[in-house]
């Protein structure tokens, strides 16, 4: 509003109103440089350049405050992670850990985004209050999430899910190690990862949604396509593009997993072999066992992997239409 | 069967009320089943804070809020009561010192650079802009460990916690977007009127483009008070411990006292949650905005 208002005014005062954006700097030549330089300064040093240094450091043996200068060794620390017995079926099963929860967080989360998009697009009365609760968890640090859900997992019967399991099944339900046990390890950060980070899809989801134009649904219906024949032929080809788009950013959220399961893996409280990700395994060896040559090359092929990710998805998004 | 539909036509039109009133209990029956779902935790969280530990896990009784007290959390501040343990306060003061200058320092560092990108010519101007949009690909988990690297000498400061997460190519990207709708009369007006870029873009564009201010500050402002990686390899002083660091180590105390532990999780997340409920509009305006096209 007022951003019109403002508008209008200034155009009033401006007689002619020529376009001519950028050029009305032109006296100050440097302006556009020293504007963007404090930012790409940072970019450079925070980013860009331990990027590179990442590179460099995983053809090097190098610790951190060692006496030993470090080594150039190839690509030792990459055939290493590949063939090693102890490192490569490590790294294996971090990886295989990074590739199941995107197998199954990517298709679930996108779908219960939509879900709860639709759920919520309804002028209902009270619908104010249902969102705000859906949304709550989105403020929510993951290292508190975890400490809440740890609780709620927490073994024995006196933990939340397994009485709640319990109360619904009469009794018959005994008690299970959520976060202990192997099967169950990954499924549990998954469903607290959901829980935590869905509703920030889902509202992306729903800005699109919203944006579909009625004139669509109007059509559809003239042509006596029933709710359902309308959602998979207007709604869904309307937001296929931010459908990929909230694809992508759960595919690359998947392979960043880091937070929740250090901490818990930290607190004893998690089966460490079935919920180590690339991330947890890059800090304990860089971090706590100060293999840092060795991390650097984790940290490379971590990289080229969400890489991978991004060009594939974007590639499917410009076939139609573009994003 | 064939009177009611030709004599009646009223009739029809009740049955398929009847059919929408089902629909919407049924619709309302979901919404409070899933609500329940997102709730529930945060319920869990702030009841149990105000509950005796012993009580905490103690089943589905674990939900009744009975024999409520403030003592958890004079229990988190007599816990943490000394330079080997931390101070609740000063947890939050790291944290809120962090937060705060990582917020403000990238609204005017990204900000100015998405506008010299979006409206000022210059030369290199267009490779570097597409640098920036390449770099957005790359997440912080990436390059944590060789940063740590380059600055473990700066380990156990609170600059060190902040300086690294100003400037943020998808910031810049995002204000860049808001930056390109900007009407060209409007810098045109500034710079008859005499004003050097430096003013225009504070006294004319920042005024009328406060929503990509907005957006930008609450998605770095969610990001940095979570932040738990970074402190990770950067923090072991209890003196400069964020809040989602300290979280972790007190949660971990032996024996666990689970009613302090979530009274320190809810004055972690309350002020927060206060905020969110004020200003949902604007989260929510800011994580669909967040969503422009990559």
């Amino acid at each position: 509003m007022t951003t019109q208002t403002q508008t209008q005014q200034i155009q009033a005062t401006t007689v002619p109103a020529r376009r001519r954006s950028a050029a009305g700097l032109s006296g100050h030549r440097f302006a556009g440089p020293l504007f963007a330089s404090p930012a790409l300064l940072g970019l450079a040093i925070f980013l860009v350049a331990p990027f590179v240094l990442a590179l460099v450091l995983s053809f090097y043996r190098v610790q951190l405050n060692s006496p030993r200068p470090a080594r150039f060794v190839g690509f030792e620390q990459y055939s290493r992670l590949f063939t090693d017995p102890d490192l490569a079926a490590a790294f294996g099963n971090a990886l295989l850990n990074n590739f199941t929860f995107a197998l199954i967080v990517v298709p679930v989360q996108t779908v219960l985004a939509l879900a709860l998009a639709v759920l919520v697009n309804r002028k209902l009365r009270g619908m104010v209050i249902f969102r705000t609760f859906i949304f709550m968890p989105l403020v929510f640090p993951l290292a508190l999430t975890a400490v809440i859900w740890r609780l709620i997992y927490s073994r024995g019967d006196q933990g939340l899910l397994n009485a709640i399991l319990g109360l619904f099944s009469g009794g018959s339900f005994t008690s299970h190690d959520w976060l202990g046990d192997p099967s169950t390890a990954l499924g549990s950060i998954i469903v607290m990862s959901i829980w935590q980070s869905v509703s920030f899809q889902m509202i992306i989801v729903l800005a699109a949604l919203q944006s579909v134009p009625t004139e669509l649904y109007e059509a559809a219906s003239l042509d006596r396509a029933n709710k359902w024949a309308q959602f998979l032929n207007v709604t869904v080809p309307g937001i296929r593009n931010t459908l990929i788009f909230v694809a992508l950013i759960t595919t690359i959220f998947s392979f960043r997993l880091f937070d929740q399961v250090y901490l818990l893996s930290r607190s004893g409280s998690v089966d460490r072999a079935s919920t180590e990700t690339v991330m947890t395994q890059i800090i304990n060896t860089g971090f706590d066992n100060n293999n840092v040559g060795q991390a650097a090359a984790m940290t490379v092929i971590f990289m080229l992997i969400i890489t991978v990710i991004a060009i594939i998805q974007r590639a499917a998004a410009r076939q139609r239409g573009g994003v | 069967m064939t009177i009611s539909k030709s004599l009646n036509p009223g009739r029809r039109g009740g049955s398929m009320k009847r059919t929408r009133r089902w629909q919407t209990a049924l619709h309302y029956l979901i919404l409070a089943a899933v609500s329940l779902f997102f709730f529930l935790p945060v319920y869990y969280l702030i009841v149990g804070s105000f509950r005796p530990s012993s009580e905490v896990l103690s089943g589905i009784s674990g939900f009744v809020p009975t024999n409520l007290s403030f003592d958890n959390y004079t229990g988190v501040f007599e816990h943490l009561s000394s330079e080997a343990t931390g101070y609740f306060g000063q947890f939050a003061a790291v944290s809120i010192i962090v937060t705060t200058v990582v917020v403000a320092g990238s609204l005017v560092v990204n900000s100015m650079a998405a506008y010299s990108f979006a409206r000022m010519q210059w030369r290199g101007k267009k490779v570097l802009f597409l640098l920036v949009i390449v770099l957005t690909i790359i997440p912080f988990e990436a390059v944590a460990l060789p940063l740590y690297f380059m600055f473990s000498s700066q380990r156990d400061t609170v600059y060190i916690q902040a300086i690294p997460f100003i400037a943020n190519a998808f910031s810049i990207f995002l204000f860049y977007t808001f930056f390109l709708d900007v009407p060209g009369e409007i810098e045109e007006a500034a710079r008859l009127d005499g004003a050097g870029p430096l003013r225009t873009f504070f006294q004319v564009v920042v005024p009328i483009t406060k929503p990509a201010f907005a957006t930008v500050a609450i998605l770095t402002f969610l990001a940095q008070w979570g932040s738990y990686l970074w402190p990770v390899l950067m923090v072991s002083d209890p003196t400069v411990r964020p809040l989602p660091l300290a979280i972790s180590i007190f949660q971990n105390q032996q024996p666990p006292e689970w009613g302090q532990v979530l009274a320190f999780g809810t004055m972690f997340i309350v002020p927060v949650l206060a905020v969110f409920l004020i200003f949902q509009r604007w989260f929510v305006a800011s994580i669909s905005s967040s969503a422009v096209k990559g």
